[in-house]
C-alpha cells in the first residue's frame, strides 16, 4: 500500500434538501439538530479532510444535489468524482416526491463505481424517518431497500441500509458502522477490549472515538434486558453533553456515575479514544455506603494499563 | 394562606405559548413540536410534586379584553400567583390591554398578588431588541398602573421567555421560588456548604422538570445553569440505559464530571425527585471526602424540613 493509504475518500450524494450537509455538520462538526436549520444549499462539491483516530483522515466529498451540479458528476466530472471512492453514502429524502428519479441517480452512481472504483463499499440511508408516522416506518424503509437492493444487484455492490434521521440516535448507528467499515484492524481492537472489560469484571466496555464519539467496539459480557440501541443512544447523550460543555468553552474530559444499580465511568483511552466501563450492581457487602471507593480506582488504574495496548493499535492501522 | 397546594395561573391571549409552556416543561415535549399543538379551551392543570407541591393551571386564552365572570372571583380566591403570557414576536398592544384588565381586577380583589409577566418567543428577537421590547413593556405597563392610580396595589415582575433555551425554566424556577416558605432556609442552608466545601455555585434541582428550588447567594449565570442542567440529563440518561433496579435500591445516585478547564460538576440524588448540583475547580474535589460528608449534611437538613413541612400540613388538611 501506498503512503496516503490512510487518506480514505468517502462520497456523500443525494439530493438536494435530502440532509447530507446536516448528518455531517452533527457528527463532525458538533452542531445540534436544530443548527442545521441554519444551513444552506451546497454548492458543487464540499470537501472536508477530517482526522479520525488519529492517523486515518476521511477525506469527505459532500456533493451538492441540485440537478445543475448532479449532471456534471456524471459527465464532465465523472473520472474526478468517482475515482479511489472507499465508501458512497447515498442520502434518500423519506419525503422525496420523485422517489424514481432518486433511484435513478443512484443507479447512476453505481454505475460509475463499478467502471472507477468497484471495490466501494455502499450505504444508503432512508433518512428523515422523523417524518414517517412511527407505526409505519418499518414498512416505508423496507420498500425502499428492497428497490434499492434490486437497482444494486445489476452492479453487483452489496449494500447497507439504515433508516435515520437528525432528530434521534439512529444517526450515530449509521455512522458508527460507516466508520467501523474503514477501520482495518477492528478485530484486534475488539478482542484486546474484550479482555479489558474480562479483567476489570465489566457488564459492558465501550470504545468510542474521540471527537465524533461514534462507537468504534463494545465488549458485552451482560446482553439480557439490555436496550439494543444503547450505544448509539450513548454517542447522542455524550455529544449533546459536549456541545453543552463548549458553550462554557470548556471540553468534556471524564464521567464517573454511581447508579443505585450501577457504576459507569468514562476516561480518556488514547489521545483519540474514549472508553466506557460499565460494573454491575454490587450486592449486598457494600450496599451501606454509598460510596465504594476502590471500584472506580481499580478501573481507572486498568484503562492506564490498557492505554499502551491501544495506542499501538491506533498505529498499527495505518500499517 | 390557603391549606391546599399552593396555586399559579397561566393566562395570555391564544397562541401566546401558554400550552407550549406547559407540554415542554412539565411532559417534556420538544419545543418543535409545540408547532402542532391545538388551541386549549378548557382550564388544564398540571401538578409539579416536588418539596413544595404546586398547581399549575392554564387558563383558556382570551381574544381581547378581560372579562371578571362569578367564576373569576371564586378562582382568583385562591390562586397564590400569576403568570401572564406575551407574545414577543407578535403585536402585543391588545395583550397588554387584556394584562391591564386582569392588573385592575387583581388590585381590586386581590391586592399584593404576585404577577409574573412572561414576555414569551424571544427566541426570534436579536439581543439588543430583546432589551428594547422588554424596556418598551414595562413602560407602557407601568404607565397604565400608574394612570389608574393602582401601581401599588399589585406587585410585578417581568422575564424574557423562550421554550427553545433554558430562560423559560429559569423564570419559572423564580416563580416557585416565591411560592416556597422554606427558601430562606434552602438558601442557607446552600451558602452554607459552598463556604466550607469550595464549591462556586450549587443548585437544588427539581430534576424532571429542570427548575431549581435554590441556589446559593453568588449570581447565576444562565449559561452555568444550562451546563448544570443538562448535566442532570447525562447522569440520568445513562443511569436509565443501564440500571434495571427500581428506586428502592440502596444508594442515592453520584454522579462526577470533569472538563478540561479544571471544572468539575458534581451531582447527588436527594428526596422527592431533588438533587444537588454544583460546580467547583478541581482544587475543591480533591477534597471530595469533605464535600460529600457536607452534602450528607444537606441531605439531612432537606430531609427535616420537608417532614416539619408536612407535619405542619396534617391539621390543616383535615
Ligand atoms: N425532519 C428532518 N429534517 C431534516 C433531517 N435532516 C436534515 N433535515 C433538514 O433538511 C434541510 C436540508 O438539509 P441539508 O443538509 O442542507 O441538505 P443537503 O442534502 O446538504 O442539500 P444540498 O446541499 O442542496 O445537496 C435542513 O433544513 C435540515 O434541518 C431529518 O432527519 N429530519
Ligand atoms: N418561536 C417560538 N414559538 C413559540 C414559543 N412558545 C410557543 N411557541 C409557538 O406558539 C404557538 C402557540 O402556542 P400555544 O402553546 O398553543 O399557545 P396557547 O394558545 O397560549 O396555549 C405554537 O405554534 C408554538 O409552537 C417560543 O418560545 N418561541
Ligand atoms: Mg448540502
Amino acid at each position: 500500500m501506498t503512503a496516503t493509504s490512510s487518506r480514505r475518500k468517502l462520497l456523500l450524494m443525494g439530493r438536494s434538501g435530502s440532509g447530507k450537509s446536516s448528518m455531517r455538520s452533527i457528527i463532525f462538526s458538533n452542531y445540534s439538530a436544530y443548527d442545521t436549520r441554519r444551513l444552506g444549499a451546497t454548492m458543487d462539491v464540499e470537501h472536508s479532510n477530517l482526522r479520525f483516530l488519529g492517523n486515518m483522515t476521511l477525506n469527505l466529498w459532500d456533493c451538492a444535489g441540485q440537478d445543475a451540479f448532479m449532471e456534471t458528476y456524471f459527465t464532465t466530472q465523472k473520472d474526478h468524482i468517482f475515482r479511489m471512492v472507499e465508501v458512497l453514502i447515498h442520502v434518500f429524502d423519506v419525503e422525496s416526491e420523485e422517489i424514481s428519479k432518486d433511484v435513478e441517480t443512484f443507479a447512476l452512481c453505481l454505475r460509475q463505481l463499478s467502471d472507477y472504483s468497484p471495490n466501494a463499499k455502499i450505504f444508503v440511508l432512508i433518512h428523515k424517518i422523523d417524518l414517517v408516522q412511527p407505526g409505519k416506518r418499518e414498512e416505508v424503509y423496507s420498500s425502499m431497500m428492497q428497490a434499492l437492493r434490486e437497482t444494486s444487484k445489476v452492479y453487483g455492490f452489496p449494500i447497507q441500509g439504515y433508516a435515520t434521521s437528525i432528530w434521534d440516535e439512529s444517526l450515530y448507528k449509521a455512522w458508527s458502522s460507516i466508520v467501523c467499515e474503514l477501520i482495518p484492524n477492528m478485530n484486534a481492537f475488539e478482542s484486546h477490549l474484550q479482555h479489558f472489560a474480562k479483567i476489570s469484571e465489566a457488564q459492558e466496555a465501550i470504545l468510542f472515538e474521540k471527537t465524533t464519539f461514534l462507537v468504534i467496539s463494545h465488549a458485552s459480557y451482560k446482553t439480557a434486558d439490555m436496550d439494543p440501541k444503547r450505544f448509539e443512544k450513548i454517542s447522542n447523550i455524550i455529544k449533546t453533553y459536549k456541545q453543552s460543555c463548549s458553550k462554557m468553552r470548556s471540553q468534556f474530559q471524564s464521567l464517573q456515575l454511581r447508579g443505585p444499580g450501577c457504576t459507569i465511568i468514562i476516561e480518556n483511552l488514547t489521545s483519540n479514544m474514549f472508553i466506557m466501563v460499565i460494573l454491575p450492581r454490587l450486592e449486598v457487602q457494600r450496599k451501606e455506603s454509598h460510596i465504594n471507593a476502590g471500584d472506580e480506582d481499580i478501573v481507572s488504574l486498568n484503562i492506564k494499563a490498557a492505554r499502551k495496548t491501544f495506542e499501538r493499535l491506533e498505529m498499527d492501522k495505518a500499517r | 394562606m390557603s391549606p391546599a397546594n399552593p396555586t399559579v395561573f397561566i393566562m395570555g391571549l391564544r397562541r401566546s405559548g401558554k400550552s407550549s409552556i406547559r407540554k415542554v416543561v412539565f411532559y417534556d415535549m420538544q419545543p418543535l413540536d409545540t408547532l402542532y399543538i391545538e388551541s386549549t379551551s378548557t382550564t388544564t392543570s398540571v401538578q409539579l410534586e416536588s418539596f413544595t407541591d404546586i398547581t399549575f393551571q392554564e387558563l383558556p386564552g382570551q381574544l381581547n379584553m378581560f372579562e371578571p365572570t362569578p367564576e373569576t372571583d371564586r378562582l382568583f380566591q385562591e390562586v397564590d400567583a400569576l403568570i401572564y403570557v406575551i407574545d414577543a414576536q407578535d403585536e402585543y398592544l391588545h395583550a397588554l390591554a387584556n394584562l391591564q384588565g386582569i392588573l385592575e381586577y387583581v388590585a381590586e380583589h386581590r391586592p399584593g398578588l404576585q404577577v409574573e409577566v412572561f414576555i414569551h418567543k424571544v427566541d426570534g428577537l436579536s439581543d439588543d431588541f430583546r432589551l428594547d421590547t422588554r424596556r418598551d413593556i414595562e413602560q407602557r405597563v407601568n404607565d397604565e398602573l400608574i394612570d389608574a392610580d393602582i401601581e401599588n396595589q399589585v406587585s410585578l415582575s417581568f422575564h424574557l421567555t423562550s421554550i427553545f433555551d433554558h430562560s423559560i425554566y429559569e423564570a419559572l424556577s423564580l416563580v416557585i421560588q416565591k411560592l416556597t416558605p422554606e427558601l430562606p432556609q434552602l438558601e442557607n442552608m446552600l451558602n452554607l456548604l459552598c463556604q466550607h466545601s469550595g464549591i462556586d455555585k450549587a443548585f437544588l434541582f427539581d430534576v424532571r422538570s429542570k427548575m431549581y428550588l435554590a441556589t446559593d447567594s453568588s449570581p447565576v449565570d444562565i449559561q452555568t445553569y444550562e451546563v448544570c442542567s443538562d448535566f442532570i440529563d447525562v447522569a440520568v440518561d445513562l443511569d436509565n440505559l443501564y440500571d434495571s433496579s427500581g428506586p428502592e435500591a440502596g444508594r442515592p445516585m453520584l454522579c462526577t464530571s470533569i472538563l478540561n478547564n479544571g471544572v468539575v460538576l458534581y451531582l447527588r440524588q436527594m428526596i422527592r425527585g431533588l438533587s444537588l448540583v454544583y460546580l467547583m475547580r478541581r482544587e475543591s474535589a480533591q477534597k471530595l471526602a469533605l464535600v460529600e460528608y457536607n452534602t450528607d449534611l444537606v441531605a439531612e437538613g432537606l430531609e427535616k424540613l420537608y417532614a416539619a413541612k408536612r407535619k405542619s400540613r396534617i391539621p390543616a388538611a383535615s
